[in-house]
């Protein structure tokens, strides 16, 4: 059974189409990247197989049920791109990652020792327990990005789905960020994410999948040097075009993946 | 104290203290979610409740909590659809309420500017033993649901989309939060007046958050600091003979600018005591500047 499937997919926002006739399976303990320039619709189509973007055509299953009847989001960790807007309540890193155990506990029932553990742990996992107490705000921007990644990880779901989840984040954290990820790979966890640059969990990657323009362009292993920047047709003005062919499309073969 | 050996001062200051108790544990969600203002927006609305109690005499308090949840509802949907014109339907339904509920006071039997007053400015020695009741009752009600469900609907004011990805009954809790705000501000007229009832939901959460690291510490901080400037205003109020609702806020407002004066001179000889620990965390914690260099 797959965990995730995409068929004929299209969404539009208003008339403009942002995505047009994908199609995607990720399977159980696959790591999938999605991959593309800024404005592609790599990001849509991860908030459309969350049910955060409605569907205008095609086909989404979760765990084998169609996603309008899939209830059971306890099994999906959800990593967002930054930190929800910091308003001026204070909050912990414990308090953040709490929120991942709503999920699986249900909103009426008070947290127990289960919780507590499983919050310690994912904090413990990306290297941030020593930081249980102090707020959110006194943390570096990849610290944050590791307490998201706490908050889903702290549910203990057999699905991780991470928005660009290493943009602009220290190689610390990145680091500590790729080692949490392989651990949870290699569990059995499938994971699904969103990049624009691999960086440190490039080896991790089982299949890349491009998308350019609303479509599928490329699905296969890590694109190499010459990979999709050499086809024809591609746009190569935008200012991100340099920092992504170093990043993403420097991939030495000898660490890729045997899928 | 003499003052207490009257039973209006008495119910006056339970009617004072629960709402001290209820608005900040409310109003927390609300400045967590940048909507600090959105109580005084349904106190405008409550006030046609007012105007159409009076104008069918039926008890006031009733009628503006059921046009205040009305009033609540509709905002939380046009905030739900995210539009740039909700800003303007906000204005549009904030000023119809107020106009709307000086007309209908206007047109009732009852109409006198005492009347008006007593409603946007609070009465609260005036609030009767049923008053007290219904305060008591929905103030429990209100601040139950504030505490049972801090962890969801934290996490709904804290991040939305993810509430929403963890399955979490989003729409139900934002309305739950809506109608919970349209309550207290409702019950609020008594103490504070419609005019002032936003203070007490977000003065002393912010007077908390000067100096408090987490959600439920503010939260616990912040219900002590409402608690405390509603006894202090009711007594001070009663000694030197000034409106209660005005007192308690301006009480209130002094918390939060001694919090804030003592939290800056607290940090300020903290660092000149010890400037070692700063060092060491810098070390911990290299500029991501560095790192990103290092990286190309």
């Amino acid at each position: 059974m797959s965990v995730v499937t995409v068929s004929h997919a299209a969404v539009s926002y208003g008339d403009r189409a942002v995505l047009q006739d994908i199609d995607l399976e990720v399977r159980p303990a696959q790591v999938v990247a999605i991959l593309g320039a800024n404005g592609s619709g790599k990001s849509t189509l991860i908030r459309t197989i969350l049910g955060l973007v409605p569907l205008a055509a095609g086909e989404i299953t979760l765990f084998g049920t169609p996603q309008r009847r899939f209830r059971q989001w306890a099994r999906i960790g959800y990593v967002p791109q930054r930190m929800g807007a910091g308003s001026g309540v204070p909050a912990t890193v414990g308090e953040v990652v709490a929120s991942g155990r709503l999920a699986r506990r249900g909103i009426f029932r008070p947290s127990g020792a289960a919780d507590r553990e499983a919050v310690r742990s994912a904090l413990a996992d990306v290297g941030l327990l020593a930081r249980i107490g102090d707020p959110v705000s006194t943390l570096s921007g990849g610290q944050q990005q590791r307490t998201l990644i706490a908050r889903a990880l702290a549910g203990r779901p057999d699905l991780l789905v991470l928005d660009e989840p290493t943009a602009g984040v220290d190689a610390a954290s990145q680091d500590a960020f790729a080692a949490a990820l392989g651990r949870f790979a290699g569990a059995g966890g499938t994971i699904l994410l969103v990049a624009h640059e691999l960086g440190p969990i490039e080896p991790l990657i089982d299949k890349a999948v491009v998308v350019h323009h609303g479509r599928i362009a490329y699905e296969g292993a890590v694109p190499e040097p010459a990979g999709h920047h050499a086809q024809p047709g591609h746009d190569h003005v935008h200012p991100h075009a340099e920092a992504e062919r170093a990043r993403i499309c420097v991939a030495p073969t000898d660490r890729m993946p045997a899928s | 104290m003499d003052l207490f050996q009257y039973d209006f001062m008495v119910r006056a200051l339970a009617g004072a203290l629960i709402i001290g108790l209820v608005a900040p544990a409310l109003g927390i969600y609300l400045v967590q979610r940048r909507m600090s203002l959105i109580g005084d927006g349904i106190g405008h609305v409550a006030l046609t409740g007012v105007g159409v109690g009076l104008l069918l005499h039926q008890s006031p308090v009733l009628t503006a909590v059921v046009v205040s949840v009305i009033g609540a509802i509709g905002v939380e949907l046009v905030r739900e659809r995210g539009r740039t014109s909700g800003d303007l339907a906000l204005a549009l339904l904030f000023y119809g309420g107020i106009a709307g509920g000086v007309v209908l006071v206007g047109l009732s039997d009852d109409s006198s500017n005492a009347n008006l007053m007593q409603f946007l400015f609070g009465s609260l020695t005036t609030t009767s033993r049923q008053d007290l009741t219904v305060i008591a009752v929905l103030g429990v009600a209100v601040l139950i649901a504030m505490l049972g469900l801090r962890q969801a609907l934290f996490a709904v004011c804290h991040d939305e989309e993810y509430a929403r990805v963890s399955g979490l009954p989003v729409r139900t809790l934002n309305l739950l939060m809506a109608v919970t705000t349209a309550v207290t501000v409702t019950i609020a007229m008594r103490t504070v007046g419609l005019l002032l009832v936003s203070a007490l939901m977000v003065v002393p959460v912010a007077a908390a958050q000067q100096v408090t690291r987490g959600f439920g510490s503010t939260m616990t901080a912040a219900m002590v600091i409402g608690v405390g400037a509603a006894a202090g205003g009711v007594t001070l109020a009663g000694e030197v003979n000034t409106a209660p609702g005005a007192t308690i806020v301006i009480l209130a407002i002094a918390v939060f600018l001694a919090v804030a004066v003592g939290a800056a001179a607290w940090r300020v000889l903290r660092r000149r005591s010890s400037p070692a620990p700063q060092r060491a965390l810098a070390q911990l914690e290299p500029p991501e500047v560095v790192l990103q260099a290092e990286l190309r």
